[in-house]
């Protein structure tokens, strides 16, 4: 018998959709170099060009202001990059390497590790604390801007937890001290309602392969009149902006996922929500100490994070993928590292929670019997963990 | 669409983890006449392992254990649980990681550290008995030595780091900072570093 599967790890990425996987397949017959003058090349400019449009409007930007990348990581590499760019010979941007900047201890590693090699250079870069709740501590975040800080990056909504932040309100008092305001979106886009003009950031990494587009595509948004320096230099593709070929199939497969967001993420968000509340109350029926980690309101509506006391989340982990169930979890065991992850670090969970938490992301395909089949091996797995459990022995 | 085989660990692994022997669930039930525990439950995992004695032939009875851990601390300690059975305390007290990975088909090398918890705590067990039965002239456990004196890293930390997965010096000092001081201690610590990456990987290809 085939053993069932339920795919619940949809922000590491999620499933194409059939939409999606029909547009490829005939776009991948597009061979045509967008930058050719001939019929094959501007078939595929056209293409590339309607794609463009619909994510522009998507996100409430302007065509031009889209750049496409490989992908996410490479979108947020870019814009902490151009910060270091030295003002000299014939580039225009004069950006100053003297700036500094600040974002949070809860950003993905392409965020921190690009802001780690800033530091090393000599750049000064400062971390803002969140809350238990995962949220952005606005007081010490006022007091770390300075004259000198030339960007703002903090994240719209974080991978693990899910907990959404005030990236309105963050990018205001950015723009009051006169610093540029980027935000790392790429678990947010396509999930919930984003716009860049009401939410007036400089700068938006986007992605594909998280709203059932394809993987190796993704998108930053720089807003017109924004001083940008290219992290990948070359050709005159994407306005000088991003030198390479462009990824037409890639381009096409987002520009369609798209399309299907702007159907279906209304729809979707609200079964998700309702999946949510099923999960959290059947865990909290069948399973004691627990513990619902990241912002209960202000969270993306697939995202669940639960740490189980007395469990350890790599064993967790591979209990339930031996029951057909993928998750994610936050224990140190499962990175390859010692640390538990840095995000619940950050929001100050003990070292104990966080190594114990599993993080859920249902996705389009999540059903209801998905949820209910999860929340019953779920039980059974937790216990028989804890009673092997060196310190939760003799619990229950 | 399933691919089991393509589990991460072997099926070994795979086996004790799905059905770990040995575990200890009814602590008052069980008259243990060692017991040793290690790790923190702060990095992730944390052992205790119980045993009895056949105090005529000073053998292993039983072996039973209880852990806060990953798949393979779970899987490493339950294999060992069953091989230590019927063992000499002398035997049993040499057992290594690379015994116990060796009997579980391998092990990725970031996760040899978690089978190091197992045979830890066994031998303090060994030693808890050796304690209470007056026999304290036979608990050999090593004072830690140190390294780097500017930032106290002692011998134990570099073959903890070594399992989880320094080879080279700069990876050594990312883990422990060792030698980010005066220096003086790199090549001493270099080549303990290699004496440990033999110790443990040596023999056992992964």
């Amino acid at each position: 018998m085939q053993q069932r599967t339920v795919y619940l790890d949809n922000n590491a990425t999620t499933p194409l959709h059939p939409e999606v996987i029909k547009t490829l397949t005939e776009a991948m017959e597009n061979y045509g170099n967008p930058s050719s003058l001939h019929q094959f090349g501007r078939h595929s400019r056209t293409r590339v060009e309607q794609a463009r449009e619909r994510i522009a409007n998507f996100i409430g930007a302007e065509p031009e202001e889209i750049i496409f990348v490989g992908s996410g990581s490479e979108a947020n590499n870019t814009v902490l990059s151009s910060l270091t760019c030295q003002p000299v010979g014939h580039c225009e941007v004069g950006c100053q390497s003297s700036a500094s900047i600040v974002t949070t201890n809860i950003e993905h590693p392409c965020i921190l590790e690009s802001a780690k090699c800033l530091k090393d250079r000599g750049m000064t870069v400062d971390f803002v604390k969140v809350d238990r709740d995962g949220k952005v501590d606005l007081e010490e975040y006022r007091k770390m801007l300075t004259p000198n800080t030339g960007l703002v990056s903090i994240m719209m909504a974080n991978n693990e937890t899910g907990t959404i932040q005030d990236i309105k309100l963050l990018a205001r008092i950015a723009h009051e001290n006169g610093s540029l305001f980027h935000t790392d979106s790429v678990q947010a886009v396509g999930k919930i309602p984003v716009n860049v003009k009401e939410l007036n950031v400089d700068f938006l990494s986007m992605s594909a392969h998280k709203i059932y587009g394809p993987k190796g595509i993704g998108v930053l948004y720089v807003k017109k009149g924004v001083a940008f320096c290219p992290l990948i230099k070359g050709g005159h593709q994407e306005r000088g902006r991003r030198a390479g070929t462009e990824n037409t199939t890639g381009i096409v497969g987002l520009g369609k996922a798209i399309e299907m967001r702007e159907l279906e993420m209304e729809s979707e968000a609200k079964h998700l929500l309702e999946l949510k509340q099923l999960l959290k109350e059947g865990f909290s029926a069948s399973i004691p100490d627990i513990e619902f980690v990241g912002h209960q309101e202000d969270c993306l509506p697939g995202t669940l994070n639960v740490s189980f006391a007395g469990a350890e989340g790599e064993a967790i982990l591979l209990y339930l993928d031996l029951e057909g169930i993928a998750v994610s979890t936050g224990s140190a065991c499962a990175s390859g590292s010692l640390d538990p992850s840095h995000v619940l670090l950050a929001m100050g969970l003990e070292a104990e929670s966080a190594h114990g938490s599993v993080r859920i992301s249902m996705g389009r395909d999540t059903t209801r019997e998905d949820v209910e089949y999860v929340i019953e091996k779920m039980e059974s797995v937790i216990s028989r963990i804890r009673s092997m459990s060196t310190v939760y022995h003799g619990r229950n | 669409m399933t691919d089991q085989g393509g589990w991460i660990y072997s099926d070994t692994v795979k086996d004790h983890f799905m059905n770990p022997r040995n575990i200890l669930r009814d602590e008052k039930g069980f008259k243990w006449d060692g017991k040793g525990k290690t790790g923190n439950i702060k990095c992730g995992d944390e052992m205790i392992v119980f045993i009895s004695v056949d105090k005529e032939n000073n053998q292993i009875n039983e072996c039973k254990w209880q852990t806060y851990g990953c798949a393979s601390a779970i899987a490493s300690t339950s294999a060992m649980s069953e091989m230590v059975k019927g063992m000499d305390l002398d035997e049993a007290y040499k057992i290594s990681p690379k015994d116990i990975v060796k009997e579980l088909g391998g092990l990725p090398d970031n996760k040899i550290h978690c089978s190091v918890l197992g045979d830890k705590a066994l031998r303090m067990a060994i030693d808890n008995y050796y304690v209470q039965n007056g026999m304290k002239e036979k608990v050999t456990t090593k004072e830690a030595l140190i390294i780097c004196e500017c930032m106290e890293v002692t011998d134990h930390e570099i073959e903890e780091a070594v399992l989880e997965g320094a080879r080279n010096f700069n990876q050594l000092q990312e883990i422990t900072k060792i030698s980010t001081g005066c220096g003086e201690c790199r090549q001493d610590a270099t080549m303990l570093m290699q004496e440990y990456v033999n110790k443990h990987f040596g023999e056992c290809s992964i």
